[in-house]
This record gives C-alpha cells, structure tokens and sequence, in this order.
C-alpha cells in the first residue's frame, strides 16, 4: 500500500511539475545554505588544523618577553644553556626539544642575494618542527659541539641562490662567515599564518652562537609535547620552572611566554565551528520558510482535489490512507527538494573550496542529517493539510465545486 | 486496521443468500434543526433483493440522492435501520463503512468524478489499489474492465481527451472493476445526448444480466427508468409507488 501511495505521490509531482518544483524550492535552498556553510567550514577548520599541525606537530615555543602584544611589550632577557638543561631535566612529558637563537640576515652566494631567517638548532629541532632532509645529510655530533660553520637550506634558499645547480658543497656567505651547504630541506611549503616555512637556513647552534651573534644567547626553545592532551600540563611545568629561575614574584607579569600552537589551532577551529553554527542556524529558518511553502501548497492541493477526495472516499478509501497519501505527496516534495538542495550545496561549496584553495570535504553525518531534516519537514508540515483531507465528509466532498 | 463487518448470526462464511442487499426500516434523516429543519428521508420502508434493476424517480428534493448516499454507506439514518446484506450499518463506524464500499460497492456519478490528468486506465485501477490487488493483476483486470465498456483503445488518455459518455463509460468501469455486488448510480445519463444515454444503459442492464450485478439507478427520465425491472417513486422524502 506504501509503495503504491508513493507511485501516486510521485505521479501527482510530476503532473503539477512546476508548481512542485516552486515549492521544492524553499526547502532546496535552506538545504543547499546548510550544506554549502558547513561544507566550507568544514574545509576551513581542516585548514587551519593541518597547517597548524604542519607548523610542528603538539608543538610549544617557549620565548622571551610577556605574552600580551602590542607596543608595551617588555623584552625579557634570553635564555641561556642551562634554563634549556633545567626543562629538559625536570620537566615530564617531552618527546622533543631545541634552543633556537635566530637573525634575519642576508645571505650571499657570489653575485646573488637573498634575505632570509638563519637559524642555530638542535638535532630535536627537526623533530619538534617535522622538518626532513631531503638531500644530503644532518649535523654530525662533532660539527655541533664544535660549531663548525655548515648549513643546510630550505626549498626557497636554494631556488634563489643556486637556480638549477647543486647546493651540496657549495658555499654560502651569512654575515661575515663562510659556509659550507651539506643538506637540503624537503619542502613543507606555506604555514598557516603566512610565512614561508622553506625559506630559512639553519645551522648548529654553537656555530651561530660563536660565529654570527657573538654571544651565548638562546632566543626561543621549541618543544613537542608526547602526547596532545599533556600540552597545557608541559606548558604549566614550563612555566612554573621558568618563573622560579627567572625570580618572578608571586602576581608579577612572566618576562617571557609560552606559546601552544594547538591552542592556536582550536581557538581558530572553534571561530570557524561558531560561524558555521550561526550560518547553520540562518539556514534552519529558511528550511522553516521552505517548510511553511509546502504547507501552503498542500493546503491548496487539498482544496483544489476536494472532489478527488470525495472519489476515493466513497471508492472505499479509508480516512487513515487518504492521510498517508497527503503526507506522503508532502514528504516526496520535501524530500526532492532536499536531495536537489544537498547536490546543489555540495556543489556550491566544491567551487567555493577549490576558489579558496581550502580541502572539499564531504561529511555523510550532514547530508544524512540533511536528508533526515526535509524529510521531517515535510511530515510536519504536510501533516495539517493531509488532516484536511482526510477529515473531509465524503458526500460534501463529492458535491464540492 | 478495521474489519469488514460480517452479517449478524452469521456463521462466518458470509450472510444468508435469501437476505435482501439493502433494506431501509423506517429510514428517516434529517437534516437542519428546529426552523431550518428538512425531512430528506420520513420514514421509508424499503427493499433490493439481489439481481434487481431499480430505478428511482422523483421531483428534484424529494430525497433521491440521500437514499443513495445512505444504500452507499456514504451517510447513516438519522432514525431508523438501514441493513446491507444484513448487517445494520448503523452500528458501523467510518471505516467500516468504507471497507464494506470497498468489498460491495460500485458508484457512478453523475459528474463522472474522474481522477484529473489521470488517464483511463489508471482510473479505473483506483479502487484495486485500495483492494491491495498487485500491479499486474491490477492492470489485467482495468484493461478487462475497459474493454467491457468498450474503451480498451483508450486506456492511455486522459479524462480530458476523453468525450463526455467516454468519460462515463470510464466511471462505470471504474465501478465495476471490483465486481461488486451493488452498483449505485446517480443519474449517470444526465449530462450525456440520447445516442450515449442509450449505450450506457444497454451497459448497465448487460452488468445486471450478464453479470447478476444489483443496480439502482436514480433518474429523471421515464424512458431511462424503462431499462430497470422495477421503479420506485419518492416524493417528499417518502416512497409512493413501486415498493414490494
Ligand atoms: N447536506 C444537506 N444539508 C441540508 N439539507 C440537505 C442536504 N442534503 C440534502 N438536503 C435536503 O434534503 C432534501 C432531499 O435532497 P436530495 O439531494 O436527496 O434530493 P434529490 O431527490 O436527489 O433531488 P435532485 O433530483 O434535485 O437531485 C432536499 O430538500 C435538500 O435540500
Ligand atoms: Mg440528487
């Protein structure tokens, strides 16, 4: 009896087919907003995630100077070999890490110049940022202890310096010092708050300390945290240990801050997942209006087929099955306008994701949710109109004009 | 899901073949209250045995159409007792009445009532889906059922392409394409010329003889009342000629 009520359904769409599409129309278009919104902004949070993840993966920066930005943000002094000792040796949690000391410089090779970030690392720094070598080799212990001058570029350095020809062996000229190319980054391309992660130089630590700043400064310590969930408790550990060394009293402001690049990465997921929310909820009202559209015209349909009604009353239709015939017209229509709305949205935000170069994720919960949602519309506001149908008095119906 | 309701005393298998198919018992209905008040039926005595041909004539008002309706089981006595094949249908409730529409009953209509942009055949298959005939089945019986009154060629238009006595050929055979045991037509030949009016009562006396169909048959027309066996006469909501 289903089945043949919907062939009906399907029978009577079709013979009012524009009328049926105008009315599909509504919920088509509060469908398609809600998958287009939460498509797109499904695309962004993943965005923002993998680039922060690319940024280095659990990642905390430990620098000099307080937190809060802006002009009256104090220096700080650096830090020094021993506060990297003392985090390594007393705080719990820490798969990775690496004092950093860095200069903006420009570095030459024979006619060719190329400003870039030159920066003294660790062996965990590699780790802690996810960077790999491509060409070529790392460090050796005894370069780094030594501070021997070597280097090894990103993508973007060598494009610019040595277009087309080998970097290995090669020399480079940072400041006053002459270095000697052993490595060759494997590109990670842009991070997420701009910044071209290809475009540094780094060499061991002791080298730039000794030969390029001249001093023992340390100037920011990059640590990977195990596991995602201990980051804020390696933060607090980070923190306690610091101000202690560093004789912060007890209510003063920290001289220097940790960053938590996954805080960063959920702050901005949870802006993007609020829009969606507010977008989502716009959408709902007009799945509202689309729904109060079908009512309208079910309620039309009604009274335009009163003797229709009628007919099948007095064939023998029961009350019950008149109803399911009305509601079910309602959910087809519902449910036609909901698949065209989810293809349309999906289609809407593919282009909107490929123009803004985010990823065009696919979430099956939305459009199953989606689906679910017209077809819930359609029962409930097909309901009343399917009612009036059902009620009607046989013989009043059938002399109805 | 209501149950067809089966005749009082029964023995389960249906009611006893001598009962007549419809017997009013002191029939009345009112309709409109107090000043308005208006006696479409006052106490009316009647009796269809199977296998009849009645006609009933009247003056316009004198309570044609709501005996129909009430043999139909469309509508209930206001007083009174109206048993069909023995059951008293006024001890139904609505759906029992339409089931047993669905299982005895046929109606043709005098405004046809066919299904907009609805061809022929899927007309006349309307009241086999509500029998829960399979489709295949469900389509051989409509096209019999066409080809009984003539319109097999037709079976793909719609009511709109179809002439005024087609379109009534299509209802008769939408009537009786789930051989029911009564079929009940108000006056089916108003709107047709006399070349059509002829045809669909030669269809219907060949229903009632061939098929051993019961027919009543609400006319204006003395000479359309001439195909029955039988004709009954109301007039201001009484019978006054014709009853047995
Ligand atoms: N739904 C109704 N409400 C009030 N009065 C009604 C209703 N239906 C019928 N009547 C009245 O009942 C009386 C009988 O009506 P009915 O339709 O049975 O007449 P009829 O014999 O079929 O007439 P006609 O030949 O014009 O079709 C009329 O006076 C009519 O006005
Ligand atoms: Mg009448």
């Amino acid at each position: 009896m289903l089945w043949a009520t919907l062939i009906m359904s399907l029978r009577e769409v079709r013979k009012n087919a524009l009328r049926s599409f105008l009315t599909m129309l509504g919920i088509m278009i509060g469908v398609g907003a809600v998958i287009a919104m939460v498509t797109i902004g499904e695309g962004a949070t993943q965005k923002v995630r993998s680039d922060v993840g690319a940024l280095g993966e659990n990642m905390l920066v430990v620098s000099p100077g307080a937190a809060r930005r802006g002009p009256e943000r104090t220096a700080g002094n650096p830090f020094q070999k021993d506060d990297v000792e003392a985090i390594e040796r007393e705080v719990t949690g820490i798969k990775a890490l690496s004092p950093t000391a860095q200069s903006n410089t420009t570095v030459v090779v024979g006619n060719q110049n190329w400003p870039t970030s030159v920066i003294g690392v660790d062996e965990g720094y590699f780790e802690v940022r996810g960077y790999k070598i491509e060409m070529g080799r790392s460090f050796s212990e005894v370069e780094a202890a030594s501070g021997t001058p070597v280097c090894i570029i990103g993508k973007t350095v060598r494009d610019n310096l040595f277009p087309g020809a080998m970097p290995m062996g090669q020399r480079i000229r940072v400041k006053q010092v002459s270095c000697l190319v052993v490595g060759l980054l494997a590109s990670k391309g842009q991070a997420a708050m701009g910044g071209d992660q290809d475009d540094v130089v780094l060499m061991p630590l002791r080298a730039f300390q000794r030969r390029i700043a001249g001093n023992n400064n340390i100037s920011s310590v990059y640590l990977q945290v195990e596991d995602a969930q201990a980051t804020s408790s390696v933060q607090a550990q980070v923190e306690d240990l610091l101000r202690e060394r560093r004789r912060i009293q007890p209510g003063a402001v920290d001289d220097f801050n940790v960053r938590n690049m996954q805080e960063i990465a959920d702050t901005m997921s949870s802006v993007t997942a609020s829009m969606t929310g507010l977008l989502g909820g716009i959408a709902a009202v007009s799945l509202l209006v689309g729904g109060i559209g079908i009512m309208n015209i079910m309620l039309v349909s009604v009274t335009e087929r009163t003797r229709e009604v009628g007919t099948r009353l007095a064939i023998g239709a029961l009350a019950s099955e008149v109803l399911l015939q009305f509601l079910v017209e309602a959910v087809v229509l519902a449910l036609l306008g909901g698949i065209l709305g989810i293809l349309f949205g999906l289609s809407l935000s593919y282009a909107a994701t490929q123009s803004l170069s985010l990823p065009f994720v696919i979430s099956p919960g939305t459009v199953a949710g989606a689906f679910a949602f017209s077809a819930a519309v359609g029962v409930i506001f097909g309901y009343l109109p399917a009612r009036k149908a059902a009620r009607l008095n046989p013989i009043e119906a059938l002399r109805h004009e | 899901m209501a149950e067809l309701p089966r005749a009082d005393g029964g023995a389960g298998d249906g009611p006893d073949h001598r009962t007549p198919i419809v017997e009013f018992r002191r029939v009345e209905k009112i309709y409109g209250e107090g000043e308005s008040e208006v006696r479409a039926l006052d106490g009316v005595d009647m009796r269809i045995e199977r296998g009849e041909f009645v006609s009933i004539m009247g003056s316009s008002g004198s309570g044609k159409s709501t005996a129909m309706n009430m043999i139909g089981c469309l509508d209930v006595p206001t007083s009174g007792a109206y048993l069909f094949r023995g059951v008293n249908v006024c001890d139904l409730d609505q759906d029992q009445r339409a089931l047993l529409r669905r299982h005895f009953i046929g109606f043709v209509f005098q405004g046809f009532n066919l299904l907009a942009r609805t061809t022929a055949l899927e007309n006349v298959e309307l009241p086999l889906i509500y029998r829960r005939v399979p489709a295949e089945e469900r389509k051989r019986r409509a096209l019999k059922a066409l080809d009984l009154v003539g319109l097999s060629s037709r079976a793909g238009h719609t009511s709109a392409k179809l002439s005024g006595g087609q379109q009534q050929r299509v209802a008769i055979a939408r009537a009786l394409v789930t051989e029911p045991s009564l079929l009940l037509a108000d006056e089916p030949t108003g709107n047709l010329d006399s070349a059509r009016k002829v045809e669909i009562m030669e269809l219907m006396v060949q229903l009632n003889r061939e098929h051993g169909i019961t027919v009543v048959m609400v006319t204006h027309e003395p000479d359309m009342a001439e195909y029955g066996t039988r004709t009954i006469v109301f007039r201001d909501g009484k019978i006054i000629s014709g009853n047995r």
